[in-house]
């Protein structure tokens, strides 16, 4: 079969599912509707996998299928560059995608917008695997809207809650800031390299490495720098990094599968994604690796903290999917471009779990999501409790399951980097793995252990969730446990990524392999830490359940300054919403009401009409006035005439 | 022989009564027609007197001109004068002023 066409049929079959759900959901009925959206991811999933033992088997692919505009020299179209990356994001995205569209279908089950549900849930799989297969930049930008259009959409798509609609503003406006940064990168690109596809620009990237221009007031900038700098905003923006973070924890008044599919294992890891594509160009800038390990760390350890006084159970998920994202982005500005890849493969599969899990929680719980009333899930819900360890666990990162291998490779770049502020960034994952281990059993302990807080009413009704729910569970368990310890190999040694990524400085020289980590993991930090983290967990929450007020209460500044995420939302809502509508205010009041309304239209008019007022005095009606002015203006005329004139 | 300045001197007075009439006037519309064939005597004065002291026949030719148009102008104005008080009952000239802004 050609292969351009098996590579078209991918991302096709996901937007002709959205299309059918979307357009004919009402006339084909739920479960027609259902069973065409997971009928094309599913075939999507098969493809995906089919490609990536293709591309793994040494068949790499990069070519346009399409030819969308010509302009100039410049030529837009739609192609695919197909090699060990996207196809590991194919196959990540691709099984999240279709787990969640089984799950939805117990999630979802009564809730009138079924079918437009699953619409949005193909269509964002489309845009996703348009973004991950593209090769060349405007086809990735055409995904990256895409996904952040569906994201929007799914945000809000209870929106007769006021949280939602705020909530879906939110992430689409802190998303702009981000996606204008991004779009001048691309153009940056365009006017230094004349060309938006990856290849050319990823070979004529060396020549220019020192190049520079001079910018306004007479100032150097270099233009690599600039590039990487530009398309990292956009990256800050889709993957939620510092001060860009904000709209990722308010995404969650979204349906529990979208904040699995989209806010934590694939759309979020779009900008991960970006820069590990980029990185030909990021390698180039020192400065824009140092800023990336900068944000990432600072991303790592502010979000961890917060995500330790969270009560809302997905909110919980949602920190430390925050905090994941920093560690890749850390990953990233260590030149450990495979390691940021295989933590974002192991995490989408674990932070799915997680949510999953937590969506199956809150069904059971007639949709609270409280901890603080929830407690001795353990028994009744056996499936969730035990899927939801795994993913813990994995999160947490104790060996054998795959964030340990994932996250220790990251620790391991970090430690041996040498990009500047790798010190400041290897203290932060240090701490990040504490606290990660923390807040993931915190989460465990209060909604699985423990007594029973919730009401009689809740308690009766209190049962697992359908197959439908729990088969995903298990299905994406299944890769938590395993995925670190298949992939540890192939992707330390090189095999795994190929050249499809930079790996000057990655992990890849360490020597690291599955065994060697199992077998060292006694004598390394990282692994005390996490024991650490979830003992202390232990102890806060299950053996001591005083401990945690009473700590609040004995740092009562430090608490308050967690529970309001150090005050990014205070700050935005004042400087950005009040000044922007203080500045529009200004110029509404100023501008339009008094300088164009007042002056420039009423202004004149009324000029004009009080002149008017003047003038019509001298028009009296009565012919002798008028007579009386001809004679004086006929004097007046004749006596200049002769004797002004005359002279 | 009387002076050229004679003449010219009759003509002035001529046309200053007729400007008074015409200002000073408030009652009656009648007097401001008389006064303006007035004012057009009083050019035709002035027009005869250059005629003969320049010894150029047109300017006495212009007069006929000036007599003909002051007869159509003072029928028409009679029977403007006629229309209008028919309509407003009044020929008194500081009632007419339909025409003030």
């Amino acid at each position: 079969m050609n292969r351009e066409l098996l590579y078209l049929l991918v991302p096709l079959s996901c937007l002709v599912a959205a299309l059918l759900a979307g357009f004919l959901g009402s006339r084909i009925g739920r479960v027609n509707a259902h069973r065409s959206a997971i009928g094309g991811v599913g075939l999507a999933f098969v493809l995906s996998c089919l490609i990536a033992s293709d591309v793994f088997s040494g068949n790499h692919f990069n070519g346009s299928v399409y030819t969308w505009a010509v302009s100039g020299g410049t030529r837009f179209e739609i192609g695919f560059l197909i090699d060990p990356l996207s196809a590991v994001m194919m196959v990540v995205v691709t099984f999240v995608s279709l787990m969640v569209h089984i799950y939805t279908i117990g999630y979802m089950a009564d809730d009138p917008g079924y079918t437009r549900f699953f619409s949005y849930i193909a269509l964002f799989t489309f845009a996703m695997l348009m973004l991950v297969m593209s090769n060349n930049f405007l086809q990735l930008f055409f995904g990256w809207e895409g996904v952040g259009l569906v994201s929007y959409l799914l945000i809000g798509f209870w929106n007769e809650r006021e949280s939602a609609i705020r909530a879906n503003l939110k992430a689409f406006l802190v998303n702009r800031v981000g996606d204008f940064g991004f779009i001048l990168g691309i153009g940056a690109v365009l006017a230094l390299f004349g060309s938006l596809d990856y290849q050319t620009v990823f070979d004529a990237a060396p020549s220019f490495a020192d190049g520079t221009f001079t910018g306004p007031f007479g100032s150097e900038w270099h233009w690599m720098t600039l590039i990487c700098l530009l398309l990292f905003v956009g990256a800050m923006g889709k993957s939620a990094q510092v001060p860009l973070h904000v709209w990722l924890p308010d995404s969650m008044e979204g349906p529990t599968p979208i904040s699995a599919l989209i806010h934590a294992a694939t759309m979020v890891t779009a900008g991960i994604f970006l820069v590990a594509r980029m990185s030909p160009l990021f390698e180039l800038s020192t400065t824009a690796l140092a800023v990336v390990l900068l944000i990432g760390a600072l991303t790592t350890l502010l979000m961890a903290f917060v995500a330790l006084v969270q009560t809302d159970i997905k909110r919980v998920v949602a920190y430390s999917t925050l905090s994941q994202l920093g560690y890749m982005t850390v990953a990233l500005g260590a030149s450990a471009y495979s390691a940021a890849i295989f933590h974002l493969a192991t995490h989408a599969f674990f932070k799915a779990l997680l949510f999953l899990a937590a969506g199956s929680v809150i069904i059971a719980m007639h949709h609270e999501q409280d901890m603080r009333r929830m407690g001795g899930l353990r028994k009744l819900m056996p499936v969730t409790y035990i899927t939801c360890v795994i993913g813990s666990l994995a999160l947490a990162g104790i060996p054998p399951f795959a964030g340990f291998f994932s996250k220790d490779a990251i620790i391991e770049a970090v430690h041996h980097s040498s990009t500047p502020g790798a010190g400041f960034a290897y203290v932060a994952v240090m701490i990040g793995v504490v606290l990660t281990a923390f807040y993931s059993f915190r989460l465990v302990f209060m909604a699985f252990h423990g007594e029973e807080r919730m009401d009689a009413k809740t308690r009766s009704h209190l049962h697992e969730p359908p197959r439908v729910v729990t088969i995903p569970l298990v299905a994406l368990a299944v890769p938590s446990i395993l995925a670190g310890l298949i992939l540890v190999d192939p992707v330390m040694d090189g095999s795994l990524f190929g050249n499809s990524v930079v790996v000057s400085a990655g992990p890849e020289g360490l020597g690291m392999t599955a065994a060697g980590m199992l077998a060292h993991a006694p004598y390394s930090a990282p692994f005390w830490l996490a024991l650490t983290g979830i003992l202390l967990a232990w102890v806060c929450y299950s053996w001591k359940p005083g401990l945690p007020a009473s700590a609040a209460e004995r740092w009562p500044r430090l608490y308050r300054l967690l529970m309001n995420k150090y005050g990014f939302d205070e700050f935005y809502h004042w400087v950005f919403a009040d000044g922007a509508r203080g500045l529009g205010h200004f110029f509404w009041e100023w501008g339009d009401r008094r300088l164009i309304d007042g002056w420039m239209v009423n202004g004149i008019a009324g000029a004009v009409g009080r002149a008017a007022g003047l003038v019509r005095r001298i028009q009296s009606g009565l012919v002798y006035h008028y007579a009386f002015a001809m004679i004086i203006g006929l004097v007046g005329l004749m006596s200049w005439f002769l004797f002004a004139r005359g002279n | 022989m009387i002076p050229l300045s004679h003449y010219l001197i009759v003509g002035a007075l001529l046309f200053a009564i007729s400007i008074v009439g015409i200002f000073l006037n408030r009652k009656n519309l009648v007097i401001i027609l008389m006064a303006i064939e007035l004012l057009l005597l009083a050019a035709n004065v002035n027009f005869v007197a250059f005629s003969h002291y320049l010894e150029d026949l047109s300017g006495q030719v212009f007069v006929f001109f000036v007599l003909t148009v002051a007869a159509a102008e003072a029928a028409i104005g009679l029977a403007i004068l006629i229309v209008l008080f028919r309509t407003r009952r009044s020929i008194n000239v500081q009632d007419l002023d339909r025409l003030k802004g």
